[in-house]
């Protein structure tokens, strides 16, 4: 009886070769992402600011995440000329090391905001979001009325942080003491437009330097 | 002892009616919210300036809905349905069955509560929350242990081929849900990934597309190897080619994930690697489609009249099409051009509504005469909807290949000097046609769903006993 027969006769036996035969890809896929040095870029302390995210930084991207922002605007540019021009610098792997979950995105139905940061004011940004199609005619984005009126709730905000800092963001207990007054007072508009002035900002990228090999 | 037999059939096939039902309404259901955000991106005045109804929220509901209340349903129904017939035994448990049942489609009801309030976890089709997460996994391991023990108990001397598919498929499903889905939790319904970064866009593209390669394709094959057969009633084109296909399609699918993050911060060997395996997944993924389609051969005067049939065939052409264009799109240089595109959208949606829709309907309705005992109610709509399910994916497919390559090149066109061509604007305001169309392409599907529903309704209203032809067992 070849071994295909006896699988054929056998449901454990075809079950457990299966178990081993999917798991191959995803470890030789994923293990090596944690361990290989070339995974994350090394920066000197030049160029490196990346810091975890401020209190209302992280409470502006939990609306980002609860809006599903992420459908829509990729986080990711790629080392492509068209996207140096139209974007910034191609993006590094240590910037979102302290992003759960990442949000790199699929799809450009509106631009990449990889590196939005610091390119339109605060009042342009309050402005797009209550009515994208007030300062571009030609957008499809949805209004964002409800981010102006709705506050931020500060009982979780304390929490999510030291959640993060479970999961390896390097808080301290000074950020968890400070957590909830940071984001008193302050509507969802705030703290989106916080997350996104901080995005892409923080590294100090050299002219001419090759980051990836 | 023979009351006894009368009362208690053979087979479980309550179980399996009940899971047909819903995945017809989940398909009107899921493709109805298909088109309304398709229609939104053509007309953003459709978000009402509601949170409940804005493109962002709406959309993992439509996915949900289609992969996992009417992919999911079907999955099940035609899991049950097969193992028992063609084990010649009763489901193990019809408690965990009726299980199986109750706990799915509280999964989807939680799923239509929680997502428009923005409940989630923020990765694309594993978007809800984890104590969500965690009945999903309950439910799915009970499917997976109650199919395998009907095997374990099974009266016939091999395990068909139907059955291997969805084995694969349970137990990789298994993998990627509890994998992807690590997350520590704030609240009840608030976590964030155990992951961060890199590590989370590989584990999240793992699961992404292993999602399409087993939940979506190999369970779907599942469907295959014992529908075509059956309707055709002629044996499957070769037992060797299913047996190769098998193996290469459950070792190879699961590296493909890497494909979608080219050109990104993951490291350049991860997404080489998932290119080349992609495009070697040409062969198993075809072998399935010759498979299926030859077991036509000498035999192919069936299509004319077999309007299931058609259903059947067709959505084999539409899988070995998708199955051609993802290899394709995995090469770096065509997805230099086609990531972030709409071209991806296309994509998904020639295997989502060409194949993985059109196979189930032809799957649901075989099924439907045979659990309720009836001939079609009409076998005229059968046909006015399998050309309303046709064209109205190949407006979608078209409309996104021309919408998606022109998105790429307006974006990396520069002038003579160098400079861009276009703002991003004026390339979206380029869409708007294609956008037009495909809500259309959509629309003319959901309708052809709708008519699917009336179509099985009426089958079952009918009287009992207008016996089918063909009810031959196993």
């Amino acid at each position: 009886m070849s071994f295909q027969e006896k699988t054929e006769k056998n449901v454990w036996l075809l079950a457990g070769v299966l178990a081993i035969t999917l798991l191959v890809a995803g470890i030789v896929e994923i293990v090596p992402l944690y361990y290989l040095p070339d995974t994350m870029e090394t920066l000197t302390e030049q160029e490196d600011h990346i810091r975890p995210y401020t209190a209302l930084e992280l409470e502006g991207r939990d609306i980002y995440i609860r809006e599903g922002c992420y459908l829509c605007h990729s986080q990711m540019i790629r080392p492509f000329r068209d996207e140096k021009e139209r974007y910034g610098h191609y993006s590094l792997a240590v910037e979102s090391k302290y992003d759960h979950p990442f949000q790199w995105g699929s799809k450009r139905t509106g631009p990449d905001l990889a590196r939005v940061g610091g390119k339109y004011s605060d009042e342009w940004q309050r402005q797009h979001l209550m009515d994208p199609r007030a300062l571009v005619p030609e957008s499809v984005m949805p209004r964002y009325p409800w981010l102006a009126t709705n506050t931020i709730d500060t009982s979780i905000t304390e929490s999510k942080l030291r959640a993060l800092s479970i999961v390896g963001v390097p808080y301290t207990e000074s950020d968890f003491a400070h957590a909830a007054s940071e984001v008193q007072g302050k509507t969802e508009m705030d703290a989106m437009i916080a997350y996104l002035q901080v995005l892409g900002t923080m590294v100090d990228f050299q002219e001419g330097k090759d980051y990836r090999q | 002892m023979t009351t006894h037999n009368l009362e208690e059939p053979k087979y479980n096939f309550e179980v399996v009616k009940w899971f047909t039902i819903t995945s017809v309404i989940y398909l009107v259901v899921g493709t109805l919210l298909g088109t309304y955000i398709a229609s939104e991106l053509a007309f953003p005045a459709l978000n009402f300036d509601s949170p409940y109804l804005s493109f962002g929220r709406l959309r993992p509901l439509h996915t949900n809905a289609v992969i996992f209340a009417f992919g999911g349903s079907v999955l099940m129904a035609t899991a049950y349905y097969i193992v028992q017939r063609t084990s010649n035994v009763r489901i193990w448990s019809d408690k965990l069955a009726w299980f199986t049942f109750w706990g799915w489609n509280t999964v989807i009801v939680l799923a239509v509560i929680t997502l428009p309030l923005g409940f989630t976890s923020g990765k694309e089709y594993a978007e809800l929350e984890w104590p969500i997460d965690i009945l999903i996994a309950v439910v799915w391991l009970a499917f997976m242990f109650n199919f395998m023990m009907t095997l374990a108990t099974r009266k016939t001397s091999h395990i068909y081929v139907a059955n291997w598919f969805y084995l694969g498929m349970m137990i990789m499903i298994t993998y990627l849900h509890v994998g992807n889905s690590m997350a520590i939790p704030v609240t009840l319904m608030k976590s964030y990934s155990a992951y961060s970064g890199v590590q989370d866009a590989m584990v999240q593209w793992w699961y992404g597309h292993n999602a399409v390669g087993y939940f979506l394709t190999a369970g779907f094959l599942g469907i295959m190897y014992y529908f075509v057969p059956k309707q055709a009633e002629l044996p499957i084109f070769s037992y060797r080619l299913s047996v190769l296909h098998f193996w290469a399609l459950m070792f190879g699918y699961a590296w493909l994930g890497a494909h979608h993050l080219q050109y990104t911060a993951l490291p350049d060997w991860t997404g080489s690697l998932g290119a080349a395996v992609s495009i070697a997944m040409i062969i198993p993924s075809w072998g399935g489609a010759i498979n299926g389609m030859m077991t036509l051969s000498g035999a192919w005067h069936k299509l004319r009249d077999d309007y299931v049939l058609r259903f059947l065939i067709v959505s084999l052409a539409f899988y070995a099409m998708s199955t051609f264009e993802g290899p394709v799109m995995s090469l770096k240089t065509v997805n230099a051009l086609s990531h972030y595109t709409d071209w991806t959208i296309g994509h998904v949606h020639s295997g989502a509504l060409g194949w993985v829709a059109m196979v189930s309907i032809g799957a649901i309705f075989h099924m439907v005469t045979r659990l309720w005992n009836r001939e079609l109610y009409s076998t005229a709509l059968v046909n006015l909807q399998f050309w309303m399910s046709t064209i109205g994916a190949v407006i979608y497919i078209c409309a996104m290949w021309v919408s998606g390559i022109m998105q790429g090149l307006m974006w990396r066109a520069t002038d003579d000097y160098g400079n861009l061509m276009y703002t991003f604007v004026e390339s979206v305001d380029a869409m708007h046609p294609y956008y037009v169309l495909r809500a259309l392409g959509g629309l003319i599907f959901f309708l052809g769903a709708v008519l699917m529903l009336y179509n099985v309704v009426m089958t079952i209203r009918q009287p009992a006993g207008a016996a089918v032809s063909a009810t031959s067992k196993a």
